[in-house]
């Protein structure tokens, strides 16, 4: 008898995770005892951090695209196909390809995010973002041409990808604008919808000073309710009105229907224990990164170290071992905080973050994490 | 933990056009949650906000009164508090 395991999206986490179980059920694959499925709405793996760089013309989306399959061990099996229906009681998918559904014994979701910016009225016609590749380069068009004016970055949508990217890119355009001696022209205004100007309390008071002594006009609890793109005018819930040049948003997000369809819970992410990461609402069903409801940040890195834990739990159960892995809630972060400049994160769920002072090494260190990311994906670091 | 104007109860009798359950979720979560279904709502509904989150317990009555709604009471449980909060 062959254990099935289906892994759903081919991001950060599927990806790691997939070449995790390739080393680790070795023998087991190579046995025919387990089969490894990698399901992937598309042919590529995207590296999403590499979008902070497009809108300044440093980097191209195309640097945050490869094949899965250059990326992923030849024993685990791609599949380029949208699953469009979780029966966690069959333990089958329905797929867009595939006319038979595709049964597992165990399964584990790492759909990631999707931008919402339609909950937002005005929002898509006014403003522009940098999480996504289309957004990143229409932006691009905007920033490289803006020489004065009002830029407004509004955190809309949290939980959101990467909460760091948004003070990144406050203090990257107030530098940038800065260095080609336009600052003096524009004025930069960071807006957040708590009182804090993260939602992380340590990140958040290690922020603060920054932000102000570089003249970014910071609004907090601040709730974006409409754009008016004609006007130029971004309104909150809580009756402040912007007026913008140049509206940068972090849009609403949401997880893929299905995970809500499945009733593995609300809004696209899954209700799963924080520390085993398995679905509170169904049998044999793990998730990951984005799609995980955990509470931590939806980011790169906890996906690769919770890719590691379900690896581990996963090849016990295949084993008949009673699986003992969990995830701490590891989360590190490089964060930006010029254009040569950037600061340092780590922490999980017991200790809180302590940012380290910035400097061009650990800038570097970013650039070049960037870069060595494919070794990461590959399963390698 | 008292709160001007805001009544601190063991139960009550209010009863919310929507619950919004965030136990177990981290700061800011809750308040977002919160957020969010204030958002999705109409004018007069109520929402109750069930947060085990200590932070929640400043967060939420400062955003309530910075956005203008209306926090009518706050239940206290053995292991979680109940927010009751209406839409402005």
């Amino acid at each position: 008898m062959t254990d099935d395991i289906v892994i759903i999206g081919g991001g950060t986490g599927g990806a790691v995770l997939a070449n995790d179980l390739a080393e680790r059920l070795d023998d087991e694959i190579d046995a025919g005892e387990v089969r490894v499925r990698l399901l992937n709405d598309g042919p590529d793996h995207v590296y999403k951090p590499v979008w902070l760089y497009v809108p300044f013309g440093k980097r191209e989306p195309a640097d945050g695209r490869r094949p899965l399959r250059e990326l992923i061990d030849n024993r685990i099996e791609i599949e380029d196909t949208r699953v469009t229906e979780i029966d966690t009681d069959a333990k089958q998918l329905q797929t867009t390809t595939d006319a038979t559904p595709i049964g597992y014994d165990h399964l584990v979701v790492g759909t990631g995010s999707t931008l919402a910016s339609d909950e937002v009225p005005g929002l898509q016609e006014g403003g522009h973002d940098f999480y996504s590749e289309d957004g990143s380069l229409a932006l691009r068009e905007e920033l490289l041409s803006f020489t004065e004016g009002h830029l407004v970055l509004s955190v809309i949508g949290s939980p959101h990808m990467c909460p760091a990217a948004p003070l990144e890119f406050s203090f990257m355009t107030d530098d940038w604008f800065r260095k080609r001696g336009l600052r003096e022209d524009i004025e930069i205004t960071y807006t957040y919808p708590i009182q804090r100007v993260h939602g992380n309390a340590q990140i958040a008071e290690w922020a603060r000073p920054l932000l102000e002594e570089r003249d970014i006009t910071i609004e907090t609890f601040f709730n974006a309710e409409s754009v008016e793109p004609d006007e130029g005018v971004l309104t909150s819930m809580e009756g402040t009105e912007l007026d913008y040049d140049l509206l940068v948003a972090i849009p609403p997000h949401r997880g893929v229907d299905i995970i809500e369809d499945a009733g593995l819970g609300d809004r696209g992410w899954v209700d799963v224990d924080k520390h085993t990461l398995e679905a509170e609402h169904a049998e044999d069903v793990y998730a990951l990164g984005d799609a995980a409801a955990t509470g931590v940040p939806k980011a790169g890195s906890v996906a690769h170290y919770q890719a590691g834990t379900i690896g581990q739990r996963l090849a016990s159960e295949v084993r008949g071992q009673v699986p003992t892995a969990a995830y701490d809630g590891k989360t590190i972060c490089f964060i930006e905080t010029g254009m040569d400049s950037a600061s340092f994160v780590e922490f999980d769920y017991q200790n809180p973050p302590s940012p380290i002072a910035p400097s061009q090494s650990i800038h570097w260190s970013k650039l070049a994490y960037n870069e060595s990311y494919w070794l990461t994906a590959r399963g390698l670091i | 933990m008292e709160i001007k104007g805001v009544g601190v109860t063991m139960s009550t009798s209010i009863e919310p056009t929507t619950t919004v359950d965030a136990r177990g979720a981290t700061c800011p979560g809750p308040l977002m949650d919160l957020i969010g279904a204030i958002r999705d709502g109409e004018s007069g509904d109520v929402v109750r906000l069930l947060s085990d989150a200590e932070q929640s317990r400043t967060d939420v009555p400062e955003w309530v009164e910075e956005a203008g709604n209306t926090l009518h009471e706050i239940e206290e449980h053995d292991d979680y508090t109940a927010f009751y909060v209406e839409k402005a």
